[in-house]
């Protein structure tokens, strides 16, 4: 396998980083915006975490221990918009700000400055979404998912600020994902034809022009509950000739999308982690790509399944079966493949493929409650209960965060120079994966019993379902804090690590050195099939 | 058979059984088959898609614990470099789309079972408001006979983890609906406010209760007895504390009890027009209070300022114009919380409520509430 | 400081980047539109399709034309509800009728102000089966328009409708729900904005 021609420049003294704190405000470099992203969206993800740390202490028993009702829907409300907007989707904006330039040949971003301005609205939106959890009437309390007329007519007065930071939160991940696309489609080093793409660059093209096409629809239907709050308008008031039902069809279009938007990166780190450790190429790189490209196109037309019970006409109700039943396909398709490239490979199991392959089987185990999900006269049992809750968690939690976690054990020594300590990340993952399990599996459970979702109390028969979930809760949330033990103690004192990392690795980021020099392929590399993706 | 080999097949095995022995513990883990033929169409359905599950799961993570077992560079096993197969790709392909057709059939006809609303022998209006649920009969003529509101029972003492808490804990409550078994009963659900949803899961239904928007929902109950359900849409603080309880009775029994709740209706109706003592009002009074007030202004009456008021020793509750205070109570507040009580409470129970929280706590405002009082103010004298 | 791109990148690149950053960017303007698209997409829809419950507005025929299929009687029941913080008293002088389809049917509905304040109430109509909501034409509806009741005014008000006789034989019973909103503060902007209080 012969090496790309890497030229690299002598003289780094004006391309150095900037000294002290400017240098974090005002960076364009897309690794330095990179690393924010990754600090912020780990702090996010320990707020969030607290916040259902909380819920979870809260129903670790019947009866009301710790909150009151209305505090409780607010801690459920932002758990949700945080891990969903500041948890799991800067984390993968973070990756592709790491890694697209690398994995493509560029020097950088396509639109560098604006990169900057992408990451430092998010601090200032969750700060004015944080801070209405403080102000009179308290924060958001109506679900991350915020129905109107509960979200517009008897919201509390801190819905306003609420729709601010989602106006802005969308800014930020519409120019980040115009910045993507512009990178991918334009500066990929010569010889990287599309096809010869690594397929964590695949899926983030897609995820950004599924990004660029709900992230405006999420702007109009807050626009719209504005308008309704505060300009006498009836979008969804049914008083003036409005719909609630509307809003739930027009927040579900985004929504669709968005969960997918939330999955495809993580399909793209787990193709490109397991062909590593099985030191074995991805089994069916073009199927891969037309899946994901399929996932895409269908995740527009399955958006009511989420509304299976508001009362829509049958033959509603029986197309939007049938689309959610045919998108298991191509996500059936991805899982195969990843199991074949396994498949009589010389596998090892070092933490990010340990990460890697809890993925490929947890994330199954969502797909299939989804796939009872999708049979709509049993959603009819299922829907708005813990089986819900259950299978989002399993797809989000063991999925997406999983992926996040298994691409910096991946990644960290390629991008910081250093090994992280091997025994503390297995044990990391051991600890993860059994707080996981513990946490969310019984919850399909209380969700079959007849538990409704979002609810601080709740009857006798749920008891020991909910007590077992929250101890899980208490053990997944605090090895988490042994993750970031583990990054810091990296990034200060890990061994020092070589340019190929892993040895199976492929890609054009593993023919540079570790650490990466702050500005990297200056002058694009030569691309031959011999590099092309793994 | 080489050791490995045999581990797996016991380790496959092995967890077989465990799954089939988790999934027969029908009652503990497993949704309900319920006491309609729809529960037992949607159970049925919910087994099928669950095998359809398992047996993939079966496939795919038996083959990933082989190959993680027996593929392993530890072993010595070398990574052979095949990475495609157009065949492979078309076979699992089409095998799950054939199989997904297969479920879309009997998913297809149960829906289609479930939207069949026509030829009901009797009607019900579910309507959900914050946080309670009112039932109104229908006879046969559609006019609403009587109706009546079904609140949480559960005491807060239990609740707030003062006493042990009751076997029908957050399930209970004062008045169930009661249908009879064995006849088409159809449900009309909306909402007085914000979105609810109305679920008995041993019926298999559950519909959104959508202000401004009716929605329809049918059963035949097959056996007679006690079922609850709850509220399936956030509606706010008391989302969980909203539960429906449906008493299923034989059809002798539902026509005698429908016969004397008739009675009972016309009762009431003559009530309006009587007089009650002091205590009478007080008695009953309280009572309403702590069904309907206590949620926000609490059993001392001291309410959650700012955004709920309190009573104990307010002006509106203790001065002289009582027009304030039957005007607040029954037209409520607009742009607060506070509902028009006056569409959900009759005016012997308006009386008894406005008399109770004028004269108890510290409150003493030296008069007596009628029903015929609240009526004068309703037919819009000031 | 000068960007990586400007220093590293041929003029061809960035050039080529602006160019796909403009088009990205009508992708997300034009996204913007089709949202709020959605509003009057989603009506349409619904009209096109018959789907959603939606009666439509006034109905006009000609009376030559009616013809009443006397083999059968549908039954139609009227439920009126006052949304939360409406006080108003609202009810219908019966509870239902039996029609035949094709037949022109009358009902009245009352509505009093019970409180001391002039008030505008608008009325919302919501038919199922969802089915046969295409099939029920109203001539008369005072959901047509938002209510204005002096204090302590009570209004009679007429509903006129036909159940069409091409209505399915297995539909046997409609239900009709109105639910009365409080629209005073709604109606008093609605000089400025025009009549949009339309019945659905």
């Amino acid at each position: 396998m012969s090496e790309a021609v890497v030229e690299v420049h002598a003289d780094h003294a004006d391309h150095g980083p900037a000294k002290g704190l400017t240098r974090w405000l005002f960076t364009t470099n897309h690794k330095d915006i990179g690393t924010l992203y990754l600090w912020f969206s780990f702090l996010m993800f320990l707020i969030g975490g607290t916040m259902a740390l909380i819920v979870r202490a809260e129903l670790f028993q019947p009866g009301m221990q710790f909150v009151q009702p209305e505090f409780f829907n607010q801690m459920t409300t932002n758990h949700g918009l945080i891990m969903v907007f500041g948890a799991i989707m800067p984390a993968f904006v973070g990756l592709a700000n790491w890694l697209l330039p690398m994995m493509v040949g560029a020097p950088d971003m396509a639109l560098p400055r604006m990169n900057n301005l992408s990451f430092w609205i998010l601090p200032f939106a969750f700060s004015l979404m944080i801070s209405t959890l403080f102000m009179e009437e308290g924060g958001p309390n109506f679900g991350w998912t915020f129905y109107a007329p509960l979200s517009t007519e008897y919201a509390p007065d801190t819905v306003t600020f609420f729709i601010f930071s989602l106006h802005m939160i969308g800014a930020s991940s519409i120019m980040g994902s115009i910045n993507i696309i512009a990178t991918i489609l334009n500066m990929r080093a010569p010889g990287m034809t599309l096809m010869r793409m690594p397929l964590f660059v695949w899926t983030w093209l897609i995820t950004a022009y599924l990004l660029l096409a709900v992230m405006p629809v999420l702007a109009g239907a807050v626009t719209m509950m504005l308008f309704d709050i505060h300009f006498g308008t009836s979008f969804f008031n049914a008083a003036g000739g409005g719909d609630p039902v509307m809003f739930q069809h027009i927040f579900w279009f985004f929504g669709h999308p968005e969960v997918y938007i939330m999955i495809l990166p993580a399909f793209g780190i787990v193709s490109q982690i397991i062909p590593t450790f099985s030191r074995k190429p991805l089994f069916g790189y073009d199927s891969m790509v037309y899946a994901v490209a399929s996932i895409a196109f269908l995740s527009f037309i399955v958006w009511a399944h989420h509304m299976f019970t508001v009362g829509m006409p049958i033959a509603g109700q029986l197309f939007f079966m049938y689309s959610t039943m045919l998108i298991a396909v191509p996500t059936g398709v991805k899982v195969f493949n990843w199991v074949s490239t396994m498949w009589r490979g010389s596998i090892t199991f070092e933490t990010p493929m340990l990460f890697a392959i809890a993925f490929v089987a947890l994330f199954t185990i969502g797909g299939f409650s989804g796939l009872m999900l999708a049979i709509t006269p049993a959603d009819y049992q299922y829907h708005d209960t813990y089986f819900v809750v259950a299978h989002f968690h399993y797809v989000l939690v063991p999925g997406a965060l999983f992926s996040i976690i298994a691409a910096v054990y991946y990644w960290l020594p390629k991008w910081c120079g250093k090994m992280y300590d091997e025994s503390l990340g297995k044990l990391h993952f051991w600890l993860s994966f059994i707080g996981v399990n513990i946490t969310f599996f019984p919850q399909h459970f209380s969700g079959l019993a007849g538990m409704p979702r979002r609810i601080p109390d709740y009857a006798l028969q749920f008891a020991d379902f909910n007590m077992v979930s929250s101890i899980g809760a208490y053990i997944f949330g605090f090895s988490q804090l042994l993750f970031l033990y583990v990054v810091i103690k990296t990034i200060r004192s890990g061994r020092p690590a070589t340019a190929r990392v892993w040895e199976a690795a492929h890609g054009l980021e593993w023919t540079l050195p570790s650490p990466v020099p702050y500005h990297t392929f200056t002058t694009p590399p030569k691309i031959t099939e011999a590099e092309a993706h793994s | 058979m080489p050791n490995v080999n045999k581990n797996w097949l016991q380790g496959v095995v092995g967890f077989g059984l465990a799954l089939l022995a988790v999934a027969t513990r029908a009652d503990e883990l497993n949704m309900t088959q319920g006491v309609t033929a729809i529960s037992r169409a949607v159970y049925d359905l919910h087994m099928l898609i669950f095998w359809v599950c398992v047996v993939s799961g079966i496939g795919v993570f038996g083959m990933m614990a082989w190959s993680l077992i027996n593929h392993r560079k530890s072993r010595g096993h070398a990574a052979a470099q095949f990475h495609e197969s157009t065949q492979m790709e078309i076979l699992w392909t089409l095998i799950p789309v054939l199989i997904l057709i297969g479920m879309a059939f009997p998913a297809t006809q149960v829906l289609i079972q479930m939207y069949d609303t026509g030829g009901e022998d009797m009607t019900v209006e579910v309507r959900g408001y914050q946080w309670r649920w009112q039932y109104k009969y229908l006879d046969d003529d559609y006019n609403s006979t009587f109706g009546f509101f079904s609140s949480l029972t559960t005491p807060i003492d239990q609740r707030h983890n003062r006493t042990v808490k009751g076997e029908n804990y957050l399930l209970e409550v004062d008045n169930p609906l009661r249908i009879p078994i064995n006849r088409k009963v159809r449900f009309l659900v909306t909402s007085e406010d914000v979105i609810h949803a109305w679920w008995v899961p041993d019926f298999g239904i559950k519909r959104d209760a959508v202000p401004g928007m009716l929605n329809e929902l049918w059963t035949i109950v097959e056996e007679p007895g006690i079922y609850r359900g709850q509220c399936t849409e956030l509606c706010g603080k008391d989302h969980g504390f909203m539960p429906i309880v449906v008493e299923a009775l034989p059809e002798a029994e539902y026509d005698a009890w429908y016969a004397q709740r008739l009675e009972l209706e016309a009762a009431r109706k003559q009530a309006l027009s009587q007089t009650f003592s002091a205590d009478e009002l007080m008695a009953q009074g309280e009572e309403i209070y702590n069904t309907f007030c206590t949620s926000c202004h609490m059993p001392n009456g001291k309410g959650v300022p700012p955004v709920f008021p309190p009573l104990d020793g307010s002006d509106i509750a203790t001065g002289p114009r009582r027009a304030d205070h039957f005007a607040i109570v029954i037209n409520g507040k607009t742009g607060t919380a506070m509902q028009a009580f006056g569409r959900q409470l009759d005016a012997a129970q308006l009386a008894a409520v406005i008399h109770y929280e004028r004269h108890a706590w510290s409150n003493n405002a030296g008069d007596i509430i009628q029903p015929s009082d609240i009526v004068e103010f309703m037919s819009g004298q000031q | 400081m000068q960007q990586s791109s400007e220093r590293h990148n041929p003029a061809a690149t960035q050039s080529a980047v602006r160019d796909t950053a403009r088009k990205l960017c009508l992708i997300v303007v034009g996204m913007f539109g089709f949202g709020f698209a959605l509003v009057p997409l989603y009506d349409l829809f619904c009209d096109i399709t018959g789907l959603g419950g939606d009666t439509g507005d006034r109905y006009t025929y000609e009376a030559a034309e009616l013809r009443v299929d006397k083999s059968r009687l549908v039954k139609v029941n009227f439920i009126t509800n006052t949304n939360a913080g409406m006080p108003w008293k609202f009810w219908s002088e019966k509870g239902g009728v039996r029609v035949h389809p094709g037949e022109v049917k009358e009902v009245k509905f009352y509505v009093t102000n019970t409180t001391g304040r002039r008030m505008v109430g608008q009325a919302v109509p919501s038919v199922v089966p969802l089915a046969a909501a295409e099939y029920f034409h109203k001539t008369e509806c005072f959901c047509f328009s938002s209510q204005l009741l002096e204090p302590g005014e009570t209004l009679e008000m007429p509903l006129r409708f036909i159940v069409d006789s091409q209505l399915p034989a297995n539909v046997k019973s409609i239900s009709l729900s109105y639910a009365l909103f409080d629209v005073t503060d709604f109606a008093a902007s609605q000089t400025l904005l025009g009549d949009t209080a339309g019945g659905r």
